[in-house]
């Protein structure tokens, strides 16, 4: 056991001090989950626009969030808004913009695509039985639209947790910088460390990434 | 343009989202002066939080390491609390210029580029390259070196740059890694390794049969805190406190509660810079 250096993990806080940086991470991307999936909804119905302008805007959106790299984003928030605009937005609240910036659009486009896949038989048989288009849309095409789109939308959060180990590059102390700390400040007592004390944060961002993704494939069997 | 597109778009997200307590008003300077910094009781310190010994954390969660002793100093004789900010290389020049931090002192080597972005205060450390060899061939100048001996250099290092550039006739065996340019020296591959000196002295200590027979080479390059450029309040209590603490050894001090272990005591004048005076050159020219 010695051998892989996991006793680096026993010494002093520093097993809290991971299960902390987890939390961090847990912490930013659930709060951005939320905000992406209230305000990805609207997006992604917009999306579906018959108003050609719309369209185009969005397209642009999604477009500048799937070339900009998430680093690049963190620095102009973090940075930039404070040389630009004179603003100071702490480190969190400036991963969190990004996060929902880039995840409002991965929202959208999932809703877009599911809204798109509901037969338009189902459209015509709701207006048949009388409904308006806002009854119809809120009791026959929304929900079967939420369906699909669950396990999608859960493949998008567990992107975004492993996405977060980029906030160390705006001073968030992460579970990978807090790994990477560890290893550091023992890299002469015990320089086989960085083996079991990436291991164990492996493990860590997988107990959490799994539970989430086998809902999903529950979700999807169930639901399909 | 795509920036300034991304720009207007989180202004306009950021605008909107009353929690993020943005719109904090913007002051006509970026950084805080000297009084400001006394008056609100906490001064942030950007230091490394992962490059042991200079900063890096403890088990016990704390900041520890030869800029951090410093850095405690100074939180003390400002009469502060000291927030530190964990940086990466890459981000240490933003920060001051966002005024993010109030000083870094994260390993920051001073150079002429980064003069124009960020204001140095007096230095408090050399950083040079260094030469080691094995025990029963040391090498003591790279003049000794035979027509077939090679130096191990890892690509991309100033040490790289340097002997490309001063030595071309020394035939040069690169690796990329830290872990392979170790290996190589070990397995007698070749007759000595270049690489900046605090490395190659930890090398020789750590490993049994190794000298660093040139301890100093190249451009002496020095270690100093930097604070926003035009900070001057905050820059002249800086140089005056390195002075001051010149005088009661301080750095000899920070050097053998933080680098000792690492470095040995034979390296400590070699490394530390007492007073802000850097050698001989610098005694001259303030004489």
């Amino acid at each position: 056991m010695t051998n892989l250096g996991l006793d680096v993990l026993f010494k002093g806080s520093n097993f809290l001090r991971l299960l902390g940086g987890l939390w961090v991470a847990v912490r930013i991307s659930l709060v951005s989950v939320a905000i992406s999936i209230a305000l990805g909804i609207p997006a992604g119905i917009l999306m579906t626009s018959k108003k050609k302008g719309i369209r185009v805007i969005f397209r642009i959106y999604l477009e500048i969030v799937r070339i900009m790299p998430q680093m690049v984003l963190l620095f102009i928030v973090y940075f930039g808004t404070t040389r630009v605009f004179g603003w100071d937005l702490s480190a969190e609240a400036s991963a969190i913009i990004v996060f929902v910036f880039w995840g409002c659009a991965e929202m959208g486009d999932l809703v877009r695509g599911a809204l798109i896949s509901i037969p338009k038989i189902q459209y015509e048989s709701a207006a048949a039985l009388g409904m308006d288009q806002m009854t119809s849309f809120r009791y026959v095409i929304l929900p079967q639209t939420i369906r699909r789109l669950i396990p999608l939308s859960i493949n998008l959060i567990t992107r975004m947790i492993k996405t977060t180990s980029l906030v160390m590059m705006i001073g968030i102390v992460e579970v990978l910088k807090v790994g990477q700390q560890i290893i550091e400040a023992n890299r002469k007592a015990s320089p086989n460390a960085a083996f079991g004390v990436f291991a164990v944060v492996l493990l860590m961002y997988f107990l959490i990434c799994w539970p989430v993704s086998r809902l999903a494939v529950y979700l999807e069997k169930r639901w399909a | 343009m795509k920036k300034k597109q991304v720009i207007a778009v989180l202004a306009a997200a950021a605008f909107g989202t009353t929690f993020l307590g943005a719109g904090s008003a913007f002051a006509d300077e970026p950084f805080r002066t000297l009084d400001e910094i006394k008056e609100s009781g906490t001064i942030n310190i950007g230091v490394f939080s992962d490059k042991s010994p200079f900063g890096y954390v403890d088990e016990n969660g704390e900041y520890q390491g030869y800029d951090v002793y410093l850095a405690e100093r100074l939180g003390k004789d400002l009469g502060v609390e000291i927030n530190y900010v964990s940086t990466e290389a890459a981000s240490r020049i933003e920060y001051l210029q966002t005024g993010k931090v109030d000083i870094i002192l994260a390993n920051f080597t001073v150079t002429e580029e980064r003069a124009e972005e960020v204001d140095f205060a007096l230095p408090y450390m050399n950083v040079a390259l260094g030469v080691v060899s094995p025990d029963d061939a040391v090498v003591e100048s790279l003049d000794d070196l035979g027509e077939d001996d090679q130096v191990i250099v890892i690509s991309g290092t100033t040490a790289e740059t340097y002997l490309v550039k001063n030595y071309p006739e020394i035939r040069l065996q690169k690796y990329d890694a830290y872990a392979e340019a170790k290996t190589a020296l070990e397995n007698g591959n070749a007759a000595a390794w270049a690489n900046d000196n605090t490395e190659v002295i930890a090398f020789a200590i750590e490993n049994e049969g190794f000298t660093v027979g040139i301890p100093s080479l190249g451009s002496a390059d020095t270690i100093a805190p930097a604070v926003t450029k035009g900070n001057e309040t905050l820059l002249d209590w800086l140089n005056e406190e390195i002075v001051a603490l010149g005088e009661e050894q301080f750095f000899h001090a920070d050097y053998e509660a933080t680098l000792l272990d690492t470095y040995g005591a034979d390296y400590e004048d070699t490394l530390v810079v007492e007073g802000g005076a850097v050698g001989a050159a610098a005694e001259t020219e303030t004489e």
